[in-house]
């Protein structure tokens, strides 16, 4: 019952393909474009409101994805969130004093960082901090700001109109 | 009315000692597994059994399930006006769910049964005594390179069956219906993590356990007669069918 060589090819072949197939599901259809590895710098950025960013969302300059989001943890000494970015190596030249906003990809997309770069001579080196940061909008607070303007301008012009009669 | 009772008490019994003998089958089957893997040769005989012979049909069913997947999926989406996420669609619904279960229930019923009747017939031949008379444990020889091989080649029949799956995906929904090809990469790319690939990778496995497990235990334990084997086949392919299933769901309510 030794296995003969026709057996022991297909059996090689099929093992082979199977790895081959694996390895595409693992490469081709998964986002790994950008390693996060120890590649790279490390910038921090603080935000009153992070939204619903998660680790592992791009940070773009120009829509070009440029790193990754690390963590995010809340930070007590300041009281609001603080984002950990990991910055891919080649982009080394952000001037310091660039600003940092958190924007949605599309009308459903998931949240992202986008850098717009300063006039700055200097550059971001690792552990730098991004001092000026927008926050993520978050659609409720927006909404209800809008809605208890309408509420107040409305409340108004009935007072006008009772002290009218 | 007492004889009824009797009788539910004596099948309650009965259901309960076939799960423990499979629990103990089983387990014995995990503690034989160092040991088989020294004799390679006859698992990679078994691999090629119940993988390089199932791989016609494995490659057949995913580019079909893959092109249907491609119909289905750009309909749906067209209605909503994203076509372009089909590739999204497609890829998660195949690494995640598809592959995984159809690769599962067509080995069942592809190998699955071989394995089975295989087994019965050697226990109705006596094979089985004969080799314990001669002091070789069968299922050392005979039932664990068999296990084996199911459990070594299920992860990467899904594997195969995703991939191809995909490109019928891709077959469809750019050739044929027009989605943008860069579209459909991309958006996938861009969907689809490494997590996702690894819970079908996770899934595949489990199944290569059970549905292997269930076929060698069915045929080790067949009754020894014509009707036996017939029946411990029959078994096979419902037991393996019903365990997957549940066992999907269970998975998927973990992993998500």
């Amino acid at each position: 019952m030794r296995p003969t060589r026709a057996i022991e090819l297909g059996t090689g072949l099929f093992v082979l393909l199977g790895f081959a197939a694996l390895f595409f599901l693992v490469t081709q259809i998964t986002n790994r474009e950008i390693g996060i590895g120890d590649s790279g710098y490390r910038l921090t950025a603080g935000f009153e409101q992070v939204g619903g960013l998660k680790p592992g969302a791009p940070v773009s300059m120009s829509g070009v994805t440029i790193g990754r989001v690390e963590s995010i943890s809340y930070d007590f000494t300041e009281y609001r969130a603080k984002v950990v970015l990991r910055i891919d190596g080649s982009y080394d030249r952000i001037p310091d004093d660039s600003d940092a906003s958190i924007f949605t990809a599309g009308l459903l997309g998931g949240q992202y960082v986008g850098i717009a770069p300063g006039g700055s001579e200097t550059f971001f080196r690792d552990g730098d901090q991004i001092e000026f940061t927008q926050s993520a909008i978050v659609l409720e607070s927006l909404i209800s700001k809008f809605l208890f303007s309408k509420a107040a301008e409305g409340g108004g012009s009935d007072t006008t109109e009772a002290s009218g009669k | 009315m007492k004889q009824l009772l009797a009788e539910l008490v004596d099948r309650a019994a009965e259901s309960l000692s076939t799960l423990g003998r499979y629990t103990l089958f089983t387990g014995r089957l995990f503690a034989e597994t160092p040991r088989a893997l020294l004799r390679f040769r006859l698992v990679v005989e078994q691999v090629h059994n119940a993988g390089a012979l199932s791989l016609v049909i494995i490659m057949l069913s995913g580019l079909f399930v893959g092109m249907v997947l491609g119909l289905q999926g750009f309909d749906l989406l067209e209605r909503f006006g994203s076509e372009e996420s089909l590739g999204t669609a497609a890829a998660l619904g195949l690494v995640k769910e598809l592959g995984p279960v159809v690769t599962a229930l067509l080995f069942a019923g592809r190998a699955g049964t071989a394995l089975a009747s295989e087994l019965g017939l050697m226990r109705a031949t006596d094979q089985l005594t004969a080799m314990e008379m001669m002091a070789v444990d069968p299922v050392r020889r005979v039932v664990m390179p068999r296990f084996l091989g199911g459990v070594i080649a299920m992860p990467l029949l899904a594997a195969i069956f995703s991939m191809i799956g995909i490109f019928g995906a891709q077959l469809v929904g750019v050739q044929l219906m027009g989605v943008d090809q860069g579209q459909f990469w991309s958006q996938m790319r861009g969907a689809v993590e490494l997590e996702d690939v690894m819970e079908g990778v996770i899934k595949s496995g489990v199944f290569g356990i059970a549905c292997s497990a269930i076929a060698v235990h069915e045929g080790y334990h067949s009754a020894p007669t014509a009707e036996g084997v017939g029946r411990a086949t029959t078994r096979t392919v419902v037991i393996s069918s019903v365990v997957v299933l549940l066992l999907d769901y269970m998975l998927t309510a973990v992993m998500l």
